[in-house]
């Protein structure tokens, strides 16, 4: 299976909500109405930069049920990055027209937990955005714990606070609060489940934390938009097609084939599904596992690569594909 | 274990400590109390001084002394029936915190039922370590009249409700606790396969 077709959307609206935070509403090219998705959606949005096409997911904001429109917010990475947040912030204003995929949920809340505990750090805020709202209507017990730099750096604070209130905890790095979670975690009913959105050390210090003090995996949920590192351009040979394709320094194998039509799997775009897993025929370079998928083993044998976020250093690499 | 390819059937992977764990519940009968000697064997002292062990079988007076030197230092409960164990341990749960471990181990109809009540608090069931241990008894539910027979060792079973010959499938339900019994003889009546003891 490959990801879902694509549409044409427009932007019909930009707000700076935080200082490298941008907001984006996304109608459709008709005006028709978008999909209906779930809490902890997310979508991919293609950008064209150039002679490059990138495909980076973002997590929709909204209320689930409404589909006129869909929200997404994309963190300004500024040059360290490989340019998909800079084009959103720089090239794309009221009236772009962009391409999107369809809704996909690899983060829903768990239905029948009795207490939702959601952790964000920074701009790891966007899934939670639409899962509050899901999680509010369905009359669920929830809390935030949302860690930003500053009150500047943070997006969506006042919004949050106003429509839930004391749900919401605000935890400001420039005055020295840091999440409590070990007070949090230590003080739970049973059946309570946590999330958390954010930076890979702050993700691993939250399951930790969370194993350390007995919760049973099952109970902790984590997601992590990782952008495919870059790196240097090499050759990707397909052994069924016998084609072969160049994957430039700023793009993931996956956008590589996807620019020259061929149609590979994927779901997360991040490293995490498993979706894109594939084969490797041969490899006469250095393969960098980027992903937090495969087991060790599997990497160490070298017969497996996740082409959305891993790559080889130089050289090139046959694909089972 | 028998292997099967219906899905649904349950697979006990075996008993390991959660180390990190504040408390545990362990649910067993009598053949499971064995697995719990191994268990704690794997384990520090502190483990099993963190554990309360439900026993839901009927035990002698001279068993309940010998489990309780083999098990101490972890407090233990007993219960002449698995009904009365899962009363208590849903009584325990009401009241439990998160970083309690849940384990079960002995025949399938008691991991079963302790499966089946953690459900009610929103405890995930592959979050409960569980080990099978003593016989291969199932509790089996009729399909055509519901209702339930417990303790079943052949295949096929009579209904004990209805009284029809009934198939004992591997298609099991988590939140009934029960293998699904089909009539067997539905197409010619009294066509029936003869009855082995599969279930000992
Ligand atoms: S698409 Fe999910 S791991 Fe690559």
């Amino acid at each position: 299976m490959s990801g879902s077709r694509l549409r044409r959307v427009r932007v019909a609206e930009v707000e700076q909500v935080a200082a490298r935070i941008k907001r984006f509403r996304l109608v459709d090219i008709d005006n028709a109405p978008l999909s209906e998705f779930s809490g902890g959606s997310h979508i991919s949005v293609v950008m064209h930069s150039g002679d490059r096409m990138m495909r980076n997911p973002y997590s929709l904001m909204g209320s689930p049920s409404d589909t006129s429109s869909y929200q997404i917010s994309v963190l300004n990475c500024g040059a360290d990055s490989r340019g998909g947040s800079k084009f959103m912030h720089e090239n794309v204003a009221v009236g772009t027209e962009l391409e999107i995929s369809e809704p996909l949920n690899l983060f829903p809340p768990v239905k029948l937990a009795k207490k939702h505990i959601l952790i964000a750090g920074g701009i790891g805020i966007t899934p939670f955005m639409s899962m509050m709202n899901e999680l509010d209507s369905l009359k669920s017990n929830f809390e935030l714990h949302y860690g930003v730099r500053s009150l500047d750096e943070g997006a969506y604070c006042k919004y949050l606070q106003s429509r839930y209130g004391s749900r919401i905890n605000i935890y400001r790095q420039d005055q020295g609060q840091m999440i409590p979670l070990e007070t949090i975690l230590g003080n739970q009913r049973l059946g309570t489940h946590m999330y958390v959105c954010g930076p890979k050390p702050m993700i691993d210090w939250s399951l930790q934390t969370a194993e350390l003090l007995g919760w049973p995996s099952e109970n902790v949920h984590s997601e992590q938009f990782s952008a495919p590192p870059p790196g240097k351009p090499f050759t990707v040979k397909l052994a069924k097609s016998g084609r072969e394709i160049t994957v430039k320094g700023h793009q993931s194998i996956l956008e590589a084939l996807e620019e020259h039509g061929v149609d590979a799997p994927f779901l997360c775009r991040g490293g995490a599904c498993g979706q894109c897993e594939t084969g490797v025929v041969a490899c006469d370079g250095y393969i960098e596992h980027n992903d937090h998928f495969l087991t060790e083993p599997e990497r160490v044998s070298g017969k497996k690569i996740m082409i959305c976020m891993s790559r080889i250093q130089t050289g090139s690499i046959t694909l089972d594909l | 274990m028998t292997i099967s390819t219906n899905k649904s059937r349950p697979i006990y992977p075996g008993l390991s400590p959660d180390l990190n764990a504040r408390s545990n519940i362990i649910v067993c009968d009598k053949g499971g109390a064995a697995a719990v000697t191994e268990l704690f064997s794997r384990a520090d002292t502190a483990f099993a001084k963190r554990t309360t062990i439900l026993l839901a079988e009927t035990l002698s007076d001279a068993e309940k002394q010998t489990v309780k030197t083999e098990l101490s230092p972890a407090s233990i409960e007993f219960f002449p029936t698995i009904p009365e164990g899962i009363a208590r341990l849903r009584e325990m749960l009401e009241a439990a915190p998160m970083g309690l471990r849940l384990y079960a181990t002995g025949t399938e109809p008691l991991i079963g039922s302790v499966v089946q009540a953690a459900a009610d608090y929103a405890i995930d069931h592959l979050s409960i370590r569980t080990e099978h241990r003593g016989s291969l008894m199932r509790r089996v539910q009729c399909v055509h009249c519901k209702g339930f027979i417990e303790n079943v060792t052949t295949n096929p079973v009579t209904c004990a409700h209805c009284g029809l010959t009934l198939l004992v499938r591997d298609h099991y339900s988590r939140r009934l606790a029960a293998f699904q019994g089909v009539c067997i003889d539905a197409e010619v009546p009294g066509d029936v396969p003869p009855t082995e003891a599969l279930y000992q």
